[in-house]
């Protein structure tokens, strides 16, 4: 399998999850964008490096169980309605996340790289994913919906970590899963403090805490 | 060395014990804190002695530094009332903030902490340490401030305190920056000679002058000090007042022991700004009607005099006078370690006074003589003390001070000691009038409330560490040829190349403390001969014939005051509001008067509203939504990326 396969695979799950109007939906195609992630190391050919498989591993476990795991038990526990509840509608969300990724592609071949980049897709497809994430998080109400935005952001960032893959110290790789973790543990907490101090999950309520 | 950190430790932990027991935390603190104290000083004073100069030194990879801490002779001097004035204060929290009152393990807590900064920062010769030990003690002391954090007027004295601290820290970050830039590395050391006379040594000079006198106090500068210390709890406002203000002065002196040759200019700022703060700071105590916002404004006032030596000192240094060199800054070396005994006494005894009548309104106060014998006497040793009479301690570092500009004035063509003269007469003139005002309004005549009335004395606990510092201040007063050579050593190593005269040559100090002994000797005789003859238990005071006369009949603290207030009217700008009379039946009128702080309320206060005014359109980005700053995120990054691009 070609890592550019798994990689226009990421970009057609980014479409889809501005596109989904469930909650459930959404948490489903990040697991499913995560074990794509997870799987690209190996399709690059890395496979032989063994802190290579480590970080396979850890992502796999992490994004495909961990994480999925944390939210959905927050979802049985907060009792989330299903729909995403968005500040933009799904058409023009698709639009704007169609603009991102041709800006991308457009912006990754102006960027100054190193010459020899293993992978062509790679550099645009980590920041329409870092785009993508930003529109998540700004565009939907939830609090759970915006732990999907945190996660899809990271999941640009790691595919720009997979540039420097093969001298990727493993610490910077674990520090971004750590990083994530404590991220979703974090917001699952406020989640359910929201959740205590206004009866609801949405964001909008945290508005009148300013001045 | 190995005592030192050792000290440092105790006092570290001095509160934690405390926050798991259910009783006896004040106590364990206060012995946990006496025991660092006796080793920190024992640590110091051999020092002190003559003994070696200990150093820290870790391995220059990290910081590039050699000697990390460095526990000098300078250092000795300041460890002193670091250590001494906290022990008491921990001590004297035993009874005066018992565990019923509010926040009071986090206080001992915290307070072992300050002290501990406080340690780290005296001894620290290298930028790092420095700093960290600042802004841990600025962070201490803010959370010690808001320990009543419920009331209004303590948060808003916090928070003045808090952003000025952040402004003078800023400025010492520039005045590093450009020694490590001369010096080209962190470490504290001294630097070329004629650095000074340069642009980079002028920045540096402002620099610090703006940081260290922000945290000293100094008389432009001082607008977080007097609501500070009146809203801290009495035994904290002793240590800040007592120690803390004086780290603004321990940077300044580490700036003058860098540079070998420090320009007139810098000495004559030093002293101009001394006599401002001395000569505003007690005219402005004058005026207030709050005990501890009195003291406060006193030690403004005790830090323009400290300020007056080091200026002295530092003329003496530039135009190569040891003679003056030596007195003015043995003056201002031991005006500090004097000033926090018994500014750190007169605190303890407000605040044995405050414990017992629930407020610091002076004309809530009256005959607190009688009802608090050994407060009373106290306070009164405090205020001997600051008044710089004999035989306590104020004394003799202004005696130095005299000396030094009386020595002065045949060294120079142009007579400009007589500034430091001047000065100092009219603090000491001053003083005198604001602690007859004090004293008489708290502890003399009559009660004027019945909460004055039902006072009763401070339990031992309190006392002891009064006691502790009345007897130091004594013991300096009388033999101030102890710490003459100690003296000689920190004003050695403040000092240029050249051997310096030592101070027992300069300043006939064994015929000052045989006149001590005599004036005693005298006063004691006097007072013998002249007690009335059969006492007959005790009497009011003499009401000038009037029949009936009541306690609101005495002199008030405003109206003792109001004579002196009255004449510096075009400096003070006193408010006051009511007690017109008219008609021949006046109805009940009632009468206040306020003297606003110069800088706080009429220059920073305004100056910071319109600001605020000016500013208000930002608060439109303040949407409160998470979404919208996280799309100031975006939006951000994406015209970073651009720019990157184009």
């Amino acid at each position: 399998m070609s890592p550019d396969f798994l990689i226009a695979l990421t970009l057609i799950s980014n479409f889809m999850l501005v596109a989904t109007s469930r909650v459930n939906k959404a948490i489903q195609i990040v697991v499913v964008q995560g074990v794509l992630l997870g799987l690209i190391p190996l399709a690059m050919g890395l496979g032989k490096y063994f802190h290579i498989l480590l970080v396979v591993l850890a992502a796999l476990v992490v994004k495909g169980w961990l994480i999925p795991f944390l939210l959905r038990r927050a979802i049985r526990e907060v009792h989330i309605q299903r729909e995403v509840d968005p500040y933009i509608g799904y058409t023009v969300s698709l639009m704007l996340c169609a603009l991102g990724t041709g800006l991308s592609l457009i912006l990754a071949h102006m960027l100054p790289l190193k010459a020899g980049t293993p992978v062509v897709l790679l550099v645009p497809a980590a920041l329409a994913t870092l785009f993508t994430g930003f529109l998540v998080l700004v565009s939907r109400r939830k609090a759970l919906t915006q732990v999907v935005g945190y996660l899809v952001l990271e999941n640009g960032i790691y595919l720009f970590g997979l540039l420097l893959v093969e001298e990727m110290p493993l610490l910077v790789e674990t520090g971004i899963l750590l990083d994530l973790f404590v991220g979703v543990f974090v917001m699952g907490i406020v989640i359910n403090h929201i959740r205590n101090a206004f009866d609801s999950t949405d964001t909008r309520h945290l508005a009148e805490l300013k001045d | 060395m190995r005592l030192y950190l050792l000290a440092m430790v105790f006092v570290l932990i001095s509160g934690l014990p405390g926050v798991f027991l259910r009783r006896w935390g004040g106590e364990v603190a206060a012995v946990l804190m006496g025991l660092g104290a006796l080793l920190g000083m024992a640590a110091a004073v051999r020092v002190l002695a003559g003994g070696p100069v200990a150093v820290l030194t870790l391995p220059p990879a990290p910081l590039a530094s050699a000697g990390l801490l460095t526990l000098d002779p300078i250092a000795a001097l300041f460890s002193l009332p670091v250590f001494l004035l906290p022990a008491c204060a921990a001590i004297y929290g035993i009874g005066y903030w018992d565990d019923h009152q509010e926040n009071a393990r986090r206080l001992r807590l915290v307070l072992g902490l300050l002290a501990a900064f406080l340690a780290l920062l005296v001894v620290s010769t290298h930028a790092l340490p420095f700093l960290l030990g600042w802004e841990g003690m600025a962070i201490a002391a803010f959370l010690l401030v808001m320990t009543e954090d419920r009331l209004p007027e303590v948060q808003r004295a916090g928070w003045i305190y808090l952003v000025c601290t952040h402004t003078g820290t800023l400025a010492l970050f520039g005045a590093f920056a450009i020694l490590a830039s001369v010096s080209g590395h962190w470490a504290f050391s001294t630097l070329p000679r004629a650095f000074a006379g340069t642009s980079q040594g002028t920045a540096l000079f402002w620099l610090c002058l703006f940081g260290f006198g922000l945290k000293a106090g100094v008389m432009p500068l001082h607008l977080w000090l007097p609501s500070t210390h009146a809203a801290a709890p009495s035994h904290v406002s002793s240590v800040m007042s007592g120690v803390l203000i004086k780290m603004g002065i321990l940077g300044l002196v580490r700036l003058l022991s860098w540079i070998p040759d420090p320009p007139f200019w810098w000495g004559a700022t030093l002293m101009v700004l001394g006599a401002l703060s001395g000569i505003l700071g007690v005219a402005f105590a004058l005026g207030q009607h709050d005990l501890k916002r009195l003291l406060a404004y006193h030690s403004i006032e005790n830090i323009g005099i400290i300020l007056l030596g080091l200026g002295l000192g530092t003329i003496g240094k530039s135009t190569g006078h040891p003679v003056i060199q030596v007195l003015g800054f043995a003056g201002a070396l031991l005006h500090v370690v004097n000033h926090s005994l018994f500014k750190g006494l007169l605190f303890l005894s407000a605040g044995s006074v405050v414990h017992a009548l629930g407020t610091r309104n002076l004309e809530q106060m009256g005959g607190l003589g009688q009802r608090m014998p050994w407060t009373s006497a106290a306070f009164l040793a405090g205020s001997w003390a600051i008044c710089g009479l004999p035989p306590l301690n104020g004394f003799v570092s202004e005696w130095f001070l005299y000396v030094g500009s009386f020595r002065a004035l045949g060294f120079y063509p142009w007579p400009w000691s007589l500034v430091v003269l001047t000065a100092l007469a009219i603090i000491g003139a001053l003083a005198l009038a604001c602690f007859a005002k004090a004293y008489g309004a708290v502890f003399q005549g009559t009660p004027r409330t019945r909460a004055a009335e039902a006072a009763h004395e401070a339990p031992r606990s309190m006392l002891i560490p009064m006691g502790i510092l009345a007897t130091s201040c004594a013991v300096i007063g009388l033999a101030p040829m102890l710490i003459a050579p100690a003296l000689d050593r920190v004003v050695g190593s403040l000092g240029a190349s050249t051997d310096l005269p030592p101070l027992s040559l300069l300043s006939s100090l064994p015929s000052l403390s045989i006149l001590a002994f005599l004036l005693l000797g005298s006063a004691w005789l006097l007072w013998r001969w002249l007690r009335p003859a059969a006492p007959g238990g005790p009497l009011p005071t003499w009401d000038c014939g009037y029949a009936a006369a009541n306690p609101r009949m005495q002199y008030s603290a405003s109206s003792f005051a109001d004579g002196l207030v009255g004449g510096m009217r075009w400096l003070l700008w006193p408010r006051s509001s009511g007690g017109e009379v008219a008609g021949t039946f006046p109805s009940t009128q009632a009468y206040g008067s306020h003297v606003p702080d110069p800088v706080l309320e009429r220059i920073a206060d305004p100056v910071f509203r319109v600001v605020a005014t000016g500013a208000a359109f930002l608060r439109f980005f303040q949407g409160g939504q998470v979404h919208l700053y996280l799309l100031y995120v975006l939006l951000t990054l994406l015209a970073l990326l651009l720019w990157m691009v184009a």
